[in-house]
Formats: structure tokens, C-alpha cells, sequence
């Protein structure tokens, strides 16, 4: 079932198998959704057995409860029981959003809310207490029909987690799709999640801190290790428990920094929740946007210039703007709610993604978004060429890109695949033979930031969507930040790309090498290609596409590569199924940031201290990305697959000739989590 | 009385329910969830609605009863018969029960108890009804005849 990086499964009806490319891949039995097993709580027996019937009659696996305490129970005895849970918002025993929150911290399923009550907050409060849907009774059979969708989603999104890097172990997930045949019956083969999920114990996870690159088997968090895992919380203090600390108090063999640190994300919304209040008003999501204050602290370079040009020339929607302003000048003072305006929520791509078409700073370029788009198509056409061309000449548009960038992390997949498809722009490149490769590519991965950094740097106003950003946002509110971040990277790139003073050609060429390999690796990562349209940007479009491409190719110059890498890293580290451009894109982003925060001084040793932002910021990523699956499927495996162009790189390398290529010189092997305070 | 004159009773009396609103879409879906494998599916259904509700109505009697009346005891009770009257599909309790719901709202004793009066009357009507129509249905298959699917149209 699995298919080999390649193509993307759809999902079929019923019947299907489904599967998807390597990553996320997530084999279903044959007469999935059949034999899916449910577990319903409502405390109104006629309800209850109504939908009993229901489900019954979807064929579906039916385990009913009338009360909150048994149905935990239920749970926790058998954790890989369950695929999904359905449950009533009003219960006597216990409110069904605190039993929705055990669940999403325990076990981590997916769970329905449903209620006769349609009240915009009651639903509201479904959305922030993480349910997967929301159905109002009278709850009628069709409704119930489709709930497998969610178990699918959400398995997809467990597996980009864990592919780390692009070479997925597609031995481990053989096991796990090896259950056609019995989908529902022990708890641990026959399970989806078994291979994710090794049986019910956290400590499988073979790779340590430092291998992003190691595939994480999910850790599944019991009632005991919870307790440790909150007593150790405790003992630092809420304030000081970071996931390093955590994880050596806990001291449980197989638990890694990125297992403690979702799990903290998810423990800090849990908290505010119970607080009741979310310390940003600026933020829709409060919750969400809190760990992210530390990771602003770079950012402090973005700057709102960047946004309001965005906002002005309209591609940075005004409220964009204003939140990422405030999320900017708030970080300084505190947390800032940042995402916020990116952030839905979970979903910081519902924010709308400004195109980053960075039609004011391109100027010269037409084509900001229309031309995205055929480059999204993959097809290498000469566009970029003429693109590129008119990003020569523009400069200065990087900082119209950045605003581009701005923060939308919610781009629809659209954007995403948009970078994807500027991937592809990599052959483009070639056509660029100028110096000024168009950078098409551009997308980079640096997620929307990122991505407009790029573009303006070149002065082509590719579609540097927030593609990036969306995924970040997604996985969290401290997603979005990084994508704020990057939106105001670019900026800053800019300086820092002149200031590398890579020479047009070299670092251009350096950057397309890196980028098309690294975007295969990296699956998902736009290589921000963009940046290499404008050429005169050079070296700065080159570390925005080395930001957002992973770029392993030792072509580009030092210093841009040590960014690259870092791109890389980030991005590998995110773990974002390769196949999942937004999930890249998130990595890119903040990638890029680091890159760009590092800014002005050109030297390399900005990039050093990119890298380090971007360090930081990846663990955030990395971090938000692990507690929220990142819903968009762009399977990255797209960009890899358009990546491979060779000649692309060939181009590049002829111009940056002189540019040595800087293996990545900071270590992001792991997840710098220890820097993220979570 | 024969088989088919039965059949006829029985389709004419469940349209008029639903026509009068004693019964809405819901319920129709119900009786499509009754099949082989549970071929008193409705029957059993419906009995549980009727235990359920009247150990709910007989909460809210005591709870309105009270000196001081604890409001938001009696909305959960509402909210709880409002979600399984509607699961089942009997409208006009469940539109007493949206009505009563807004007066518990305004902490208006008097007209929560006029409301709560409202839903017992409904709720008694609905099941004199259903339990009238379950009968018929259970004559016409002991008399070996098959109950009819009503076309509804809507």
C-alpha cells in the first residue's frame, strides 16, 4: 500500500486503501472506514443508543458510555482501542471539554463534541478545547458517515511529524500498515496508530534529541508518565519548566525533548484554559500565542515597516498587519499575541496568506502572483527568466516581499503548493543564467516570510506564500510566530544578503544547488528560489533561498549555506514529512528568520546568528509542530519531485563559482528546545 | 380487521403526525436505522424516550418546586429532554423545550412554570401518539403483514 515517495494516495471512499506518499503515508485496511472503532459518550440513553445504531450502521466498531469517568477508563485501559471519540457537551459527571482535553492530552485521539446547544460560543469553545468537529443534535446518520476523516487527518499529520527528514523509514511504517486485515481488533497491530504509537509506551522513540533526522514513535502519554511529567513541570516551576528540564527530571528512558515539548504546548493550553483567560488580547488565541514570546526575541528586527508596506499595497491584509505589529512591539514587552494574526487557533492558515506577491517591490515584476502560479505548476517555463530579468531590477523589493511574507501562516495549501511548485522554478533557474536566477523557486521555504523575503530580494515577486507559514501556524500559535518572523526577516535579509556580497552568480548558483537537492530532502521545502530572481540581491536572496531550501549542496557560499543548513536542518528537524510543504514551509520560515534577524551585518557571522534565531526558532517550530498536526498534506514529496533538477544546480553552480559552500555549520541536529522556552 | 386496511390506518395515522407536527424528520430517520438486526429498533427507542423523559420531567417539577429555584439545574434538565426529544424526532416537545430554556434564562419563575406545564402537555400528547402508532404497527405484524415505509415528501 504504501506508495514510494511519489505520489500523493488519495483518499478513496470507503473501500480503499489509501494511501499516501512515504511520510505521509497513512495506510488504510481494505474496508476502512469499516470496523472504525468508536467510542461515544452521552448521558442521555436515548441519544446514546440512537447513535449507537448510527454508527452501527457505518459499519463502524460502536463502544458506548454513559458517563465521562468510564469512558476514560475505557481509555486508558486500552489506549490503541480507540480511533476516535465521540462525546456530549453536557454531562453531569464531567464537562465534555475537560474530558476533551484528558483525551487530547493522554491519548491524543481524535474527538467529535456534539450537543443540541449550536451556540456560536459553545461551538467555539470546541474549536479552542481542540476538538476535531463539532456536530449538533439532532445528529443525523450522514453526519456520522464521514467522522473516519478526522482519524485520517489526523494520522497523516502524525506521520509528517515524524518524518524527520526526507529519507522516511519506510520499513517502520510497513508494520504499520500492515494491518489490512484487522483494523480493529488488537489493540496493537491491526492498529493504524500501532506503528506510530508503539504499545502504549512512551519510550520508544529511538532517536535522541540531537536525530532530528530519526523518525519519533509516538509517545503516548498515561496517566503515570503524565503525573511525572507534571510533577516535574511543578518542581521547575511553570515558568521555568522548559522540555530539557522536564525530560532530566522525568528521566524516562526513550522520551525525547521533542515528545516533552508538544506535550507542554498541549499542557500550557490546557492551563490557560483553566485559567480561563489568555494573557494577549491580542491574540484570538491567546493560548496558542504564549510560548511564542520567547521566541520573538529576534524578531525584534521586524519591524512593522515591513507589514505596513505589505498591508499597503495590499497584499498584507490590514489586520495582518495590525497584529503583527502588536505582535511585534508586544513581543518586546511580553508575550506578544504575535500569531495572532495569523493564528486561528490551531490554524494559523486560516489567516489569510497574503499572497506574497510582492507586487510592490517587484516593480519590475510582473508577475508576482500570476507568475507564482505557473510556477507553482512546476513547469519550468521561461517566465522565470523573464522574471528574473525584472527582479534584477528590483532590488529594493525585498522589503515589499517581506511584507509579503507577513504572516500568513494560513495559507491554503494553495500557497503551499504554489512554493512547491517554485520549486520547480529550480529549473527555472537554469534559465536564469544571468546572474539573476530567477528565483522562482522561491517559495523557499521560508515560509512566508521567508518566502517574500526571497522575493523581493530579487525583485521578483514570486508567490513567496506564506505556504511556510501556514504550516506553522497550524501546528500552533507558536508557529505562527515564527512565521511572523519571517515576514519580517526578509527585511533583514536583505541587508544581509548584500552584505554577504556573494557574488551575483556564485551565490546564486551555490543557492540552486542547495536548494534542489535540499528541496528533495527536504520534501516540502520551497526552496525559495524567488531569491534567486533577483540576483542583485545575491547573496541575500541566496540565504533567503538557502533559508527555505534545505540546501545541503556545499555550493553556496559559506555563508549562505551555513544558513541554508540551517534551513535544512530546521526543516529536517521539524520533521516535517517531507511530503508536506507546509510543513516545510513552517520550518523555512523560521528558518529564514534566523537568518534574517541576523540581518545587516552581512558577514557570515550574521549568519551564524541567523542560524542561531533560527535555531531557537525551529525548536518553537519544531515544537508547535509536533503538538498540532499539521493539517495540509502538501506533501513536500511534490517539491522533492520537482527538486531533482539538476541542471538547475548546474546553472547556479556556474554563477556563484567562487562560493564556497558552507556545510551547515550550526548544529541543529536536535531540536533546540532547551531555547524555546515552550 | 384485515391486513391491508391496517396498513392503510397506519399510514394515514403516522402522515397525520407528522402533519401536525408531532413527529419530524428525525423520526424518520430512526425508523430507517430499524432493520433486521434490530427489528424493534423504534420500539425500543421510543420506550427508553419515554422512561428517560419522565424522570426528567419529574426532575424539573421538584426543582421549580423549590423556595429558591436553582435555575440552571432546571436549563441542564431542559437542554437534557430538548436533545433527546429531538434525537427522536418529537418536534413540539422539543420547541416547548427551546421556549422554556430562554424563560429559565430570565429566571422568570412564573413562566418557567407555565412552560414546564407546556412540555408536559406536549410530551404526554406525543407519547399517547406514538404509542397508538407502535400498536398498530405490532397488530398488523402479529396479523402477519409488513409496516408500510411512509413516503413522506419532504
Amino acid at each position: 500500500m504504501k506508495n514510494s515517495i511519489g505520489g500523493k494516495g488519495s483518499m478513496s471512499t470507503a473501500s480503499s486503501i489509501t494511501t499516501w506518499k512515504a511520510g505521509d503515508v497513512v495506510s488504510v485496511p481494505d474496508q476502512f472506514p469499516a470496523g472504525l472503532r468508536v467510542l461515544v459518550v452521552d448521558d442521555d440513553p436515548t441519544c446514546l443508543i440512537i447513535l449507537e445504531k448510527m454508527l452501527r450502521n457505518c459499519s463502524y466498531d460502536v463502544t458506548k458510555c454513559n458517563r465521562a469517568e468510564t469512558a476514560l477508563l475505557k481509555l486508558r485501559e486500552n489506549r490503541n482501542g480507540f480511533d476516535i471519540v465521540i462525546s456530549d457537551v453536557h454531562m453531569p459527571d464531567m464537562d465534555g471539554f475537560k474530558l476533551l482535553e484528558h483525551i487530547g492530552l493522554e491519548m491524543d485521539l481524535p474527538v467529535i463534541m456534539m450537543s443540541a446547544d449550536d451556540g456560536k460560543d459553545v461551538v467555539m469553545k470546541g474549536v479552542t478545547h481542540g476538538a476535531c468537529d463539532y456536530l449538533i443534535k439532532p445528529v443525523r446518520i450522514e453526519a456520522l458517515k464521514n467522522i473516519w476523516q478526522h482519524v485520517v487527518r489526523k494520522r497523516k499529520n502524525e506521520w509528517k511529524d515524524l518524518e524527520q527528514s526526507g529519507s522516511v523509514e519506510e520499513g517502520d511504517r510497513q508494520p504499520k500498515q500492515s494491518e489490512d486485515a484487522d483494523y480493529s481488533s488488537s489493540v496493537n497491530e491491526g492498529n493504524w496508530k500501532s506503528s506510530k504509537k508503539r504499545k502504549d509506551d512512551e519510550d520508544e522513540t529511538d532517536d535522541r534529541d540531537d536525530t532530528s533526522t530519526l523518525k519519533k514513535p509516538r509517545v503516548v502519554w498515561s496517566v503515570e508518565l503524565h503525573q511525572q511529567f507534571v510533577a516535574a513541570v511543578n518542581q521547575l516551576g511553570i515558568d521555568k519548566a522548559v522540555p530539557k528540564k522536564i525530560l532530566e527530571l522525568m528521566n524516562v528512558p526513550g522520551l525525547t525533548r521533542e515528545n516533552v515539548a508538544s506535550h507542554l504546548q498541549k499542557y500550557r493550553l490546557y492551563l490557560r484554559r483553566l485559567s480561563g483567560v489568555s494573557p494577549h488580547s491580542c491574540n484570538p488565541n491567546n493560548s496558542f500565542m504564549n510560548p511564542q514570546d520567547e521566541t520573538f526575541g529576534p524578531l525584534s528586527s521586524v519591524h512593522g515597516f515591513d507589514l505596513q508596506t505589505l498591508t499597503a499595497t495590499g497584499q498584507l491584509p490590514a489586520q495582518c498587519l495590525a497584529t503583527l505589529q502588536a505582535a511585534v512591539l508586544g513581543r518586546s514587552t511580553a508575550k506578544s499575541s504575535i500569531p495572532m494574526p495569523l493564528v486561528n487557533q490551531r490554524n494559523i492558515f486560516s489567516f489569510e496568506n497574503p499572497k506574497l506577491r510582492f507586487g510592490e517591490g517587484q516593480q519590475q515584476h510582473v508577475n508576482n502572483n500570476n507568475k507564482q502560479v505557473n510556477l507553482l505548476h512546476g513547469i519550468p517555463t521561461t517566465m522565470e527568466s523573464k522574471q528574473l530579468t525584472s527582479l534584477r531590477h528590483t532590488s529594493q523589493s525585498i522589503g515589499n516581499l517581506n511584507m509579503q511574507v507577513a504572516p500568513h501562516g494560513a495559507q491554503s495549501r494553495q500557497n503551499n503548493s504554489s512554493l512547491i511548485e517554485m520549486g520547480q522554478p529550480l529549473s527555472r533557474v537554469q534559465i536564469l543564467n544571468d546572474s539573476t536566477v530567477p528565483l522562482s523557486v522561491g517559495q523557499p521555504i521560508v515560509p512566508n516570510g521567508i518566502a517574500a523575503n526571497v522575493s523581493t530580494r530579487n525583485g521578483i515577486p514570486e508567490n513567496i506564500r506564506a505556504p511556510g507559514y501556514n504550516l506553522v501556524s497550524q501546528t500552533s500559535s507558536i508557529l505562527n510566530f515564527p512565521m511572523n518572523h519571517a515576514s519580517e526577516l526578509p527585511v533583514d535579509t536583505f541587508s544581509l544578503r548584500s552584505t554577504l556580497g556573494m557574488s551575483d552568480h556564485t551565490s546564486k548558483g551555490a543557492f540552486h544547488e542547495d536548494f534542489n537537492s535540499e528541496i528533495k530532502g527536504s520534501g516540502g521545502f520551497l526552496p525559495s528560489y524567488d531569491v534567486f530572481n533577483d540576483y542583485q540581491y545575491k547573496s541575500q536572496n541566496w540565504e533567503l533561498q538557502n533559508a527555505g531550501m534545505i540546501l545541503d549542496d556545499s555550493q553556496h557560499s559559506n555563508s549562505l549555506q551555513g544558513n541554508l543548513d540551517l534551513t535544512q536542518s530546521v526543516l529536517v528537524q521539524q520533521g516535517f514529512p517531507s511530503g508536506q510543504i507546509n510543513g516545510q514551509n513552517r520550518s523555512v520560515p523560521i528558518v529564514s528568520k534566523a537568518m534574517f534577524s541576523a540581518g545587516d551585518s552581512t558577514e557570515p557571522g550574521n549568519l551564524l546568528n541567523v542560524n542561531h534565531h533560527l535555531n531557537t526558532i525551529r525548536a518553537d517550530n519544531t515544537v508547535r509542530v509536533k503538538s498540532e498536526s499539521v493539517a495540509d498534506g502538501n506533501p513536500s514529496n511534490l517539491f522533492t519531485d520537482h527538486f531533482g533538477q539538476e541542471d538547475l544546480m548546474i546553472a547556479l553552480l556556474k554563477q556563484q563559482q567562487g562560493i564556497a559552500p558552507v556545510e551547515n555549520e550550526f548544529d541543529f541536529d536536535g531540536y533546540s528546545l532547551d531555547n524555546i522556552p515552550v | 380487521m384485515e391486513v391491508g386496511q391496517m396498513q392503510r390506518r397506519l399510514v394515514d395515522y403516522t402522515k397525520s403526525l407528522f402533519m401536525e407536527g408531532f413527529l419530524d424528520a428525525q423520526f424518520l430517520q430512526l425508523q430507517q436505522l430499524q432493520d433486521e438486526s434490530n427489528p424493534d429498533f423504534v420500539v425500543e427507542v421510543v420506550s427508553l424516550f419515554f422512561d428517560d423523559s419522565e424522570k426528567l420531567l419529574n426532575d424539573l417539577t421538584m426543582a421549580l418546586d423549590q423556595p429558591n429555584v436553582d435555575f440552571k439545574k432546571v436549563d441542564a434538565h431542559v437542554h437534557q429532554l430538548k436533545g433527546s426529544s429531538s434525537s427522536i424526532g418529537a418536534q413540539r416537545v422539543k420547541n416547548a423545550c427551546i421556549a422554556f430554556r430562554s424563560f429559565c434564562e430570565e429566571q422568570n419563575i412564573d413562566a418557567t412554570l407555565r412552560c414546564l406545564q407546556q412540555v408536559k402537555q406536549e410530551y404526554y400528547l406525543v407519547k399517547n401518539k406514538l404509542e397508538t402508532m407502535l400498536r398498530l404497527e405490532q397488530q398488523i405484524v402479529a396479523a402477519g403483514g409488513s409496516i408500510p415505509m411512509i413516503e413522506l415528501g419532504f
